[in-house]
């Protein structure tokens, strides 16, 4: 065979992964899988080797698990050298080197971003620091919010009724804790599923004895003597006495390091390629960096080419292996990441799925089952055409509408289902809120416009 | 396309190897010779199927002109028993579903099926002590039947000594999905009605005694009821029993026998089961795959016109998906026709899909696993007295009538 750039790097290149996490990992994997016989290093600032996250908001605060016991399964064995519990501090690509934050540099000939997203912490910084107060994104989050549960809290409070949020509180009442929820929207969920489905989680925290106020900020919070959190302020003007505080803001994404570094990174993520290469910040892709996970921003086919950043888990494992496929390819034989989003969550005793991109949508029809009985299929509509679907209780159903928006099948659906009921007859308005009113994070951003969108002039510089 | 490939599957004579005539019917992933069903073998097209809420499992959706030779149903009404939830569609079919989940499985029952695994070794080794002359021992006859049977009557609480009375029943009700084309179909619909009235009597009764004195039993959980979905009508309940009851009786015996049968052909894997108990349990899967006890479903109708590879089926049609046939499509699977329990890559349709898929699951595992481990570690050196073996008629539910094999003695247990 003949020796190009490529099988030599196959041999006996560099490659470094950033964020030694879910996309990290998984990317590593792959990349040995495909052969790649060089050195590899994975740098993550968290002392410990890749975990799973999603257990820390369910099974952890159930007690039903420990977060020190979430680490993720390997698939094979990797041979890498790991560089834990140091964070990467800049990037030098003319020099292809990553800086670490101890002062050594790593070069690299392929480089892999899966820096992920962190929590977004409570703005006030001294009442951050109070005791009580918590966020919910680590491992150690996790296990440090499970023991103050333990401890049998009087009052937990949860700032933001996303899907974390929304997880904790059923958590909480699940271990009989009185649990107060505190959201800026209208409802549970309203940003990532609209206003239709958020009254359905509405109605779901209430049943389970949530204290849900919606359409409340929470305006300040109020430590004891010792520096305990034990009370919080609230914009209607009431004081709630409270002895935990969770944060569930929402997240940002871990592209700081990155600033000056030239790459095209910044508050929404890093922009790339559908097949995943970072784009530099004149918008020409590179050719040795690229990104997976909750930290890219890439153009999606079936969403009209609009950057979509998920932080969705199944998001993280095929953009990795994507990544890691095109990183050891040569650029005929890449593959593009057209994974259509997906999302799962479970709160109290409800399973909640959905598929594409549901906050794109502007109707909703219920073509199976029944809000009233929490168990139903309602899909999104967006111009004429299927663009999401949520099942509550539903969800073997959902491959089927998976299709219909692979499909972008035309909407309302046409045909007649199994289990359609009176309610499910006719769309109606999704009943997204103004996203330029903030509630909490979504887990699906769309960014960049649509070209039929258009909203800037361009005007060329003279030259 | 060879003609009459449908009659040539259903034909007893095939009975021993469809799989080749599987093959050629996935060469034409829609079949419909004209006035039959449509027929789906490919895996991908069963598996998306099977997802869609298009489809319904309730023959009262078919049209009366749907031409199916599985589908004289009449035998159903006539005896006012209304449909198990197997042949019902959401909302009904997930209210009876959950309602008949709630004493088996989690939530609500987590261990119910993991708490029966002493009781199944036991079952098993007093069957495996008992088999006597191990120069002619009959697998299906003397184990493969017997265990699940005991099994089930145990878990629903019907006495075991009725076994005879309605092993009767359920073996015509079985038959009763098998289109024999050397049966009067009169007779055969007349011997079903009567069948299943019978079986509901006999029921009846038993849930009668488990509503005044209720046991651990399912059907005793079952009469009494509870949960937020209220409790079965008493024919709910009936039709309920009957499936658990049937279904409990004629699909395990299959998946056990033909997992003997796969084991004497392929000694190699045997003799690793034998070493390694723990490979009963990929084994086990991967003979779901390979000989799947339910072999097709000929249960679907579309409820609208739909598409599927580029042709209508229109709304009322007769489908049949062929599970076994999806579970050898190249397309999916590599090297689909070689029996391999180390494949890592193993989501068959053995179970179906979908909200239908087999609600006895966990626990026809389970009894696979311990037999089929349990008789390789037991038996010296057995071998096949017959191979192929004579089949049952039932081209749907598939599996020998009879296993004669002969060991060199048993060992202890
Ligand atoms: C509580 C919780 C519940 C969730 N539940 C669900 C769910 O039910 N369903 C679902 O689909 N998704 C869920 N998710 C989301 C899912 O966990 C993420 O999509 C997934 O973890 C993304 O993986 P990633 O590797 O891209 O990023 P991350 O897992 O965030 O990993 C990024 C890693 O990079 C490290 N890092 C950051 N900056 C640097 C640096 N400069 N140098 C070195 N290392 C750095 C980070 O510390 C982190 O370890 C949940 C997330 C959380 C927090």
């Amino acid at each position: 065979m003949a020796d190009t750039a490529l099988e030599q790097l196959k041999r006996s290149g560099k490659i470094v992964v950033v964020g030694a996490s879910l996309a990290g990992l998984r990317a590593a994997e792959t990349m040995r899988e495909k052969g790649f016989a060089g050195s590899l290093t994975l740098i993550g600032d968290e002392p410990y080797e890749p975990y799973d996250r999603p257990p820390l908001s369910k099974q952890v605060l159930l007690g039903k698990g420990d977060a020190e016991h979430t680490a993720l399964p390997r698939r094979r064995a990797i041979d890498a050298e790991w560089r834990l519990g140091v964070a990467a501090s800049g990037l030098d690509m003319a020099a292809r080197k990553v800086l670490l934050a101890d002062g050594e540099e790593v070069p690299y000939d392929r480089l892999l971003i899966a820096t992920g997203v962190r929590a977004r912490a409570w703005p006030n910084e001294a009442e951050r620091e109070l005791d009580g107060v918590f966020t919910l994104r680590t491992r150690e989050d996790g296990a440090a919010l499970a023991r103050s549960l333990n401890a049998g809290p009087r009052r937990v409070l949860v700032i933001g009724a996303g899907f974390t949020g929304s997880e904790i509180a059923s958590a909480c009442r699940e271990r009989g804790l009185e649990v107060t929820v505190a959201e800026r929207g209208d409802a549970p969920l309203v940003g990532a599923l609209g206003g239709v489905i958020g009254a359905v989680a509405a109605e779901l925290h209430r049943e389970n004895g949530v204290d849900l106020r919606t359409g409340i900020m929470v305006t300040g919070l109020e430590g004891d003597a010792t520096g305990r959190v034990r009370a919080a302020h609230l914009s209607d003007g009431t004081t709630l006495e409270c002895d935990v505080v969770v944060a569930s803001l929402g997240a940002q994404r871990n592209t700081e390091w990155l600033t000056g570094s030239g790459l095209g990174a910044g508050p929404r993520g890093i922009a790339c390629d559908a097949g995943c290469r970072a784009f530099d910040i004149r918008g020409i892709v590179t050719d040795d960096v690229y990104v997976a996970g909750d930290v890219a921003r890439s153009p999606h086919a079936l969403f009209g080419y609009q950057f979509l950043s998920l932080e969705h888990w199944g998001n993280a494992v095929a953009q990795a292996d994507t990544a890691a496929h095109n990183m050891l390819s040569e650029s005929t034989d890449r593959r593009p990441h057209l994974w259509v989003p997906a999302f799962w969550s479970s709160q109290f005793g409800v399973n909640i799925k959905s598929v594409g991109v549901p906050s794109m949508g502007t109707e909703i029809m219920i073509t199976q089952g029944s809000r009233a009985e929490r168990r139903f299929t309602g899909v999104y509509g967006y111009q004429g055409r299927v663009i999401g679907a949520v099942t509550f209780d539903n969800s073997r159903w959902l491959q089927f509408y998976e299709q219909q928006i692979e499909a972008t099948a035309p909407f309302p659906p046409p045909f007649t289902t199994v289990d359609r009921r009176s309610d499910g007859q006719r769309p109606i308005p999704a009943d997204f809120p103004d996203p330029s009113v903030p509630t909490h994070g979504p887990t699906i951003t769309l960014s960049g416009y649509s070209p039929a969108d258009r909203r800037i002039t361009f005007t060329p510089a003279g030259h | 396309m060879s003609h009459g490939i449908l009659s040539q599957i259903l034909d007893y004579a095939n009975r021993a190897n469809p799989y080749p005539l599987y093959e050629e019917l996935r060469k034409t992933p829609v079949f419909h010779d004209g006035t039959g069903p449509y027929v789906i073998s490919t895996y991908y097209d069963i598996q998306s199927l099977l997802h869609d809420p298009r489809l319904s499992s309730d023959s009262r959706n078919l049209a009366a002109t749907a031409g199916d030779p599985l589908a004289e149903d009449g035998g159903e009404e006539a005896t006012a028993l209304p449909p198990s939830f197997l042949k019902l569609d959401p909302p009904e079919h997930d209210r009876l579903r959950r309602m008949t989940n709630r004493p088996f499985g989690p939530p609500h029952s987590p261990r119910r099926v993991d708490g029966m695994r002493d009781g199944l070794r036991d079952i098993v080794t007093g069957l495996i002590d008992n088999l006597g002359d191990t120069e002619g021992i009959d697998l299906v006859d003397q184990f493969a039947y017997p265990f699940p049977v005991t099994m089930i009557c145990q878990l629903l609480g019907v006495p075991r000594e009725d076994e005879a009375r309605f092993h009767v029943w359920a073996d015509t009700l079985a038959a009763s999905l098998d289109p024999d084309p050397d049966s009067d179909p009169a007779e055969r619909q007349r011997s079903t009605h009567d069948s299943r009235m019978e079986l509901g009597m006999y029921l009846a009764g038993l849930i009668e005694e488990r509503r005044k004195k209720p046991g651990d039993d399912m059907l005793s959980q079952l009469a009494v009821g509870h949960g937020p979905d209220d409790s079965m009508s008493t024919m709910e309940l009936l039709s309920t029993a009957a499936l658990l009851l049937i279904a409990g009786h004629e699909t395990t015996v299959n998946l056990i026998t033909n997992g003997m049968l796969t084991l004497l052909r392929n000694p190699d894997v045997l003799a690793q089961l034998r070493q390694d108990s723990r490979l009963a349990v990929p084994l086990v899967e991967e003979l779901l795959r390979f000989e799947p006890p339910v072999q097709l479903l000929p249960q679907r109708t579309p409820l609208v016109d739909i598409e599927v590879r580029g042709t209508t089926i229109p709304k009322g049609s007769s489908m049949w998906l062929i599970l076994a046939s999806g579970n050898r499509d190249p397309g999916r699977f590599k090297d689909p026709d070689r029996f391999d329990p180390h494949r890592k890559d193993i989501q068959h349709l053995g179970l179906g899909s979908g909200i239908h898929s087999c609600f006895g699951a966990p626990l026809a595992r389970l009894e696979a696993q311990l037999a089929l481990s349990e008789l390789a570690r037991r038996l010296e050196n057995p071998r096949l007295l017959e191979d192929p073996p004579p089949y049952r008629q039932n081209a749907v539910l598939r599996g020998p009538r009879h296993l004669r094999i002969a060991c060199d003695g048993i060992r202890p247990a």
